[in-house]
């Protein structure tokens, strides 16, 4: 069978003899959220990680409003000096005499924004891009898969420097920049499971009924991705947040005054015998949000995994 | 099982010590195999080390930067190229272990009246390193070769005193042309546009070396690569392993080959200077490059023999553009900008290794120049924070009609802190709103130079020769240099007078009048001279520090360990 | 059948490079012209008549499109033309010198990583849910945890610098110089790959074949190794195309902080030095490997899954 060779079906009618079946679907579908909700629950570290990531959130953006110090004020009394509670810098200076405590919550707000707002656009992207690819084959896929595979060739270092260099510092670009890299993976993750589960019965079963391409994507091959897309996406967030850290190795991330987890760290790192606060307090918070969303990615993937019910 | 666990430790070693070694006297931080001492140096009648005390294996490694983009001495740019081909190759004049420039491949010079012709007599008994003879033709060679439009030297712009120079390069005029004359085999005259009181000096850099004809003509482009370079200096070219190490042994045909002690020296290119350090507490290296910025304190408590800090010859200053608002015709927001930044903090919490804060261009110490010294260099802070916000108020801005205005960097970590403090310090004394804007090098050297969104930049300027002219220069009308805009014709004239004076202590005298001009316009916020700074090897000498941060291998000396390490490295 | 559909697909893939390799190189190539500044931009501007011969010297001087089909013609022959920063070498030389550091590195790295990866994730899905599982999986994460610049140097201060086990930097094709970029640059593979596992392990031992197997009462060991293990690597291999190609071109963080001649910092460095020719054939050499890679995953994907085909559409 060959679906060059016939023409897309139109989106599926009211007259459809077999719209009956997939309201049926549908009911299945929701139930199914609930109970993976109900199995997340179960999930002790899945749990305690989200409890920890709503403190995390909650400081992130009350913390600079509440603590005595602003961001960019510079203690010429106190800089470079540890931890202290007499100066109330409790986690130290850096070498202008800024607070590392605002700071590191400051960056946070940077790092956990840049962090989810990229992976989102790389989930959108890459999900439909790759489920569509292997989901139709042939020509569709490879013409596809080769615009994947050359903007693929493009070393990502080489693309988001010139995008930095071309435009500047600019956080906007930071998320365009790491998202239209990393949907790349998502797209040939996705596809990979596509081109696994579309031989499968169940997926055969729908296309004997008639059920259209774009149902069967939506219906069948995306939820059953789930599992993977989730792991894929928690292992995203993390890494998004590195890269991060890597432009600002590079001297090419957020602008100053602005911070992020990474900028703070690739300053610590610089200072880590000499001033190791400075290192130690961001990238302890660096650290355990990227261990939360990693064990609550866990829990997710253990929550949704269709198969476990079939 | 999980073979990464003890990976975890390790790393968890690691972490606890270092947050150990913040706080507490011990043996962190401490070199391992550094720690023995020298002995005590003891010299011979003649000024040079008694053999007695010298290591046996004479072999240094020095921490060297970034790696050398080539080593042809015409086309090399970098510094740390520069410090590699001062051990290859030897120019008609040579810098001594301070600095000073000696006679080279020249024996000795004479300097005409009109301080335009210079006549230099060659050294008789010069050869190369492959045993050729090395006479005044070779040099007559090189220059020409540098100043030829095929050869593309971005450097030949240090010769451009040289007669006709700037026509050759530009394809006016054959090489021929160049005030440039072989009397015999052994003298040549060199003619100049103009007095050049530093021209002595330009001689003893890398674009004037001589480079061996028949070595260039077998390999061409190749000439300068491992087991094929020809040289003419204290050292040869043993091996070069691309961005591993470049090394040098020991030129036998060397004219003082009997006095050099350093048999063979290894530069080592290292692109982040906090592995560098690195490598030289691990007992890799001899001598750094540079040491990381911020870590002064800590240096100077674990590695205080090793520590070595000396002015240099560069000034790190904000410049305006004076072509745009808000900064056009508005000297008094200028300087009240300038008065505004407390140079002291900069240079003591901020920059820590001893720079000395300025306030005027040129740095102190240039052959014998004293800089002008404007009369609020004398105040104190608060005396020039109090007239700052005079001045501010004056040229029209308060609380509510705050100034603002971008600083503009290009991306460095001391450049940014630097920049962080001068806003700060506007915003706490003036209430300027100022936006720090960090640029990738390129792009901020052209926008410098378009000058039409810039407002207050970054400038950090290294001088190439010993010489207040190399400052003064960049703020001349219409040169490529002038980013601020400046146009000031007494200030154009007195340069200009500059330019043909002989007399040693008026030409001083009209340099110190032009930067004095120069300093009442405003054109620049002067913020501290530069130092070098380096961790070098106790056992290393020989070397001496000086302002143009030259340190040829050939005066070191490696002194042996003592056989019972006493003092603080046997007790703990 | 499949034989046949696989040489086809691979003739059709290897024909593509040359295409994907075309628009590469033009995107590349008029990307970085596009960066503000010249290869010959310094703190010190260059007197007009020197910057006209170097401009003419390296053809600055012709029209944009005239150099890009200098360049296509040139890189044809399969010359990538000197580095403008580099004088002495040819970029062609430079990606020689370079390539085999970086491969060497990245390639152990791959391997220890692949190895320890599908370790940690399958004990972790047989054990899921449990301590083992917290703990291996605990550690596995810290790879993606903490950034390798700040990994590496602490290894260097551990194990160079204090306790002078290893070498704190430098290159000399030493065991001992490649332990701790090799191990840098597989910690956080290692955490993908193990989490990748133990995604599908678990997946995958869910599935209906495999409680077929076990309830055929076939040992456990076996119905790991035989009949979970390969399907369960899958997303493995599908992430381990690109991630090889990264690892072997070279990490700019490890290169720099190893001291490492690799390739990788040749990417960063020739952009921001707009070392032009050098940056092309950087940027030209990934995109063959990374196809070249992608080419072989696609080829391991087929033969670890009988369920795709690639004769015939669905």
């Amino acid at each position: 069978m060959n679906i060059e060779a016939k023409p897309r079906s139109p989106e599926l009618s009211v007259e459809d003899p077999f719209a009956a079946a997939f309201a049926e679907e549908d009911v299945r579908g929701r139930s199914l959220w609930v109970d993976a909700w109900h199995r997340l629950l179960k999930n002790r570290a899945a749990v305690v990680s989200g409890v920890i990531m709503a403190i995390m959130l909650l400081m992130v953006v009350v913390g600079p409003m509440v603590l005595p110090w602003e961001g960019d004020f510079t203690d010429w009394d106190n800089t470079s000096s540890p931890p202290s509670l007499e100066t109330k810098h409790w986690f130290g200076t850096d070498a202008v005499g800024r607070d590392i405590l605002v700071r590191t919550l400051e960056g946070g707000r940077i790092s956990l924004l840049v962090g989810l707002v990229a992976t989102l656009v790389s989930l959108v992207i890459g999900v439909t891009y790759g489920a569509i690819a292997g989901y139709y084959g042939g020509m569709t896929d490879r013409v596809m898969m080769r615009v994947v595979d050359i903007v693929y060739a493009l070393p990502f270092m080489f693309f988001v420097i010139l995008l930095m260099v071309v435009f500047g510092r600019n956080i906007v670009l930071i998320f365009v920049a790491i998202g239209a890299v990393n949907w790349l993976d998502m797209a040939r993750i996705v596809r990979g499971q596509t081109l696994s589960l579309k031989n499968t019965e169940f997926i055969e079963a729908a296309r004997a009924c008639g059920v259209d391409h774009h149902s069967i994507i939506r219906r069948h091959i995306v939820p059953n991705l789930l599992g993977v897309v989730m792991v894929y996406v928690t292992l995203t967030i993390p890494q998004v947040i590195l890269v991060e850290s890597f432009l600002s190795f590079l001297g090419l991330g957020v602008q100053e005054p602005m911070s992020s987890w990474g900028a703070l760290v690739n300053d610590g790192a610089q200072d880590m015998e000499s001033a190791p606060w400075t290192l130690v307090f961001p990238a302890a918070f660096l650290t355990v949000t990227l261990y939360c969303f990693n064990y609550i990615g866990d829990g997710m993937r253990d929550a949704l995994d269709p198969k476990d019910h079939l | 099982m999980t073979p990464s666990i003890p990976k975890l430790l390790l790393i968890c070693g690691a972490l606890s010590s270092l947050t150990a070694c913040g706080d507490r006297e011990s043996d962190f931080g401490r070199p391992l195999e550094r720690r023995s001492q020298p002995v005590e140096l003891v010299l011979l009648e003649d000024g040079r080390p008694d053999p007695e005390v010298l290591a046996v294996d004479q072999f240094i490694r020095r921490g060297n930067g970034e790696e050398p983009e080539t080593l042809d001495p015409h086309l090399a740019e970098g510094v740390s190229a520069a410090h590699i081909l001062r051990d290859l190759f030897e120019g008609l004049t040579t810098e001594s272990s301070e600095g000073e420039i000696n006679p080279g491949a020249a024996l000795r010079w004479n300097i005409s009246r009109d301080a335009r012709t210079y006549t230099f007599y060659l050294r008789r008994d010069l050869t190369w390193s492959n045993g050729e003879p090395l006479n005044a033709e070779d040099f007559v060679f090189s220059l020409r070769r540098v100043l030829s439009p095929e050869t593309a030297s971005s450097t030949s712009r240090t010769l451009l005193p040289i007669l006709n120079a700037r026509e050759v390069l530009a394809g006016e005029l054959p090489v021929e042309d160049l005030g440039i004359a072989l009397l015999d085999e052994f003298t040549l005259q060199i003619t100049l546009t103009g007095p050049t009181p530093y021209f002595l000096g330009l001689l003893a850099s890398p674009v004037a070396f001589p480079v061996n004809r028949g070595n260039l003509e077998e390999l061409g482009d190749q000439f300068s690569r491992s087991g094929q370079l020809v040289s003419n200096g204290a050292y040869i070219l043993q091996e070069w392993v691309p961005r591993v190490r470049i090394d040098l042994r020991k030129n036998p045909e060397y004219r003082e080959a009997g006095q050099i002690l350093i048999d063979r020296v290894s530069y080592i290119p290292t692109e982040d200077r906090a592995t560098e350090i690195k490598q030289f507490r691990a007992g890799e290296l001899d001598w750094t490059y540079e040491v990381p910025n911020n870590q002064f304190k800590w240096l100077q408590r674990y590695y205080p023999e090793e520590l070595v800090v000396s002015p240099w010859m560069g000034s790190y200053f904000f410049g305006f553009n004076l072509t745009q608002e808000p900064f056009i015709d508005n000297p008094s927001l200028r300087m009240a900008l300038s008065l505004a930044v407390d140079r002291e903090i900069i240079t003591d919490k901020v920059t820590q290794f001893g720079e000395q804060p300025s306030f005027s261009l040129v740095p102190p110490g240039i052959d014998g120049y004293v800089p002008f010294a404007p009369e609020y260099a004398d105040w104190t802070q608060e005396e020039r924070e109090h007239e700052s916000r005079r001045l501010y108020e004056q040229a029209g801005y308060s609380d509510e009609w705050p100034l603002r205005v971008e600083i503009r960097y290009n991306t460095g970590d001391n450049h940014k802190k630097i920049a962080l403090a001068v806003a700060s310090m506007w915003k706490q004394i003036l209430g300027v709103n100022a936006t720090l804007v960090n640029e990738e090098f390129r792009v901020f050297l052209q926008n410098r130079k378009q000058k039409l969104i810039t407002q207050v930049f970054r400038v950090g300027w290294i001088s190439d020769y010993n010489d207040p002219y190399s400052f003064l220069e960049l703020f001349l009308t219409g040169n490529g240099q002038n980013d601020y805009g400046y146009s000031n014709s007494t200030f154009d004239a007195l340069l200009e007078e500059v330019g043909l004076e002989r007399v040693r202590a008026r030409r001083e005298r009209l340099m110190f009048e032009a930067e004095r001009v120069l300093m009442s316009d405003h054109v620049i916020i002067p913020i501290y001279t530069y130092v070098t700074k380096r961790l070098v090897n106790p056992h290393l000498r020989g070397w001496q520090s000086n302002v143009m941060d030259t340190h040829p291998t050939r005066y070191m000396f490696k002194l042996k360990a003592r056989e019972n390490p006493s003092g603080e490295g046997a007790s703990q | 059948m499949r034989q046949e559909g696989l040489l086809r697909h691979a003739a059709v893939r290897l024909l593509g490079l040359i295409p994907t390799l075309l628009v590469l190189i033009t995107i590349a190539f008029f990307l970085i012209r596009m960066a503000p500044g010249g290869p010959f931009d310094g703190e010190k501007v260059l007197p007009p008549e020197i910057r006209a011969n170097l401009d003419a010297n390296y053809h600055l001087d012709e029209p944009l499109l005239q150099q890009y089909f200098r360049y296509l013609g040139q890189i044809i022959t399969g010359d990538f033309g000197p580095s403008f920063q580099y004088k002495d070498w040819t970029v062609n030389e430079l990606i020689a010198q370079g390539f085999p550091v970086s491969a060497t590195v990245g390639g152990l790295a791959m391997l220890l990583a692949f190895v320890l990866g599908t370790l940690i994730g399958t004990v972790a899905a047989l054990r899921q849910n449990t301590a083992v599982d917290y703990s291996v999986m605990g550690v596995a994460m810290l790879g993606i945890s903490i950034p390798n610049f700040v990994v590496a140097p602490l290894l260097i201060l551990g194990l160079a610098v204090y306790a002078g086990w290893l070498p704190a930097g430098g290159w000399d094709w030493s065991w001992q110089r490649m332990i701790l970029p090799v191990i840098t640059l597989a910690l956080p593979a290692i955490a993908y790959i193990a989490r990748l596992t133990r995604g599908s392990m678990i997946e995958v031992l869910h599935s209906n074949y495999i409680r077929t197997a076990r309830a055929k009462g076939l040992p456990e060991s076996l119905v790991i190794r035989r009949h979970a293990f390969k399907p369960a690597i899958l997303p493995v291999i599908s992430y381990m195309g690109p991630a090889t190609a990264a690892l072997i071109t070279g990490s700019v963080v490890v290169e720099r902080i190893y001291s490492i001649p690799g390739l990788g910092s040749y990417f960063v460095q020739g952009a921001l030095n707009r070392d032009y020719t050098l940056v092309m054939g950087v940027v030209v050499f990934y995109g063959v490997v990374i196809v070249v890679l992608n080419f072989i995953v696609d080829l391991l994907y087929a033969w670890l899954n009988p369920r795709i085909r690639y004769s015939e559409a669905p």
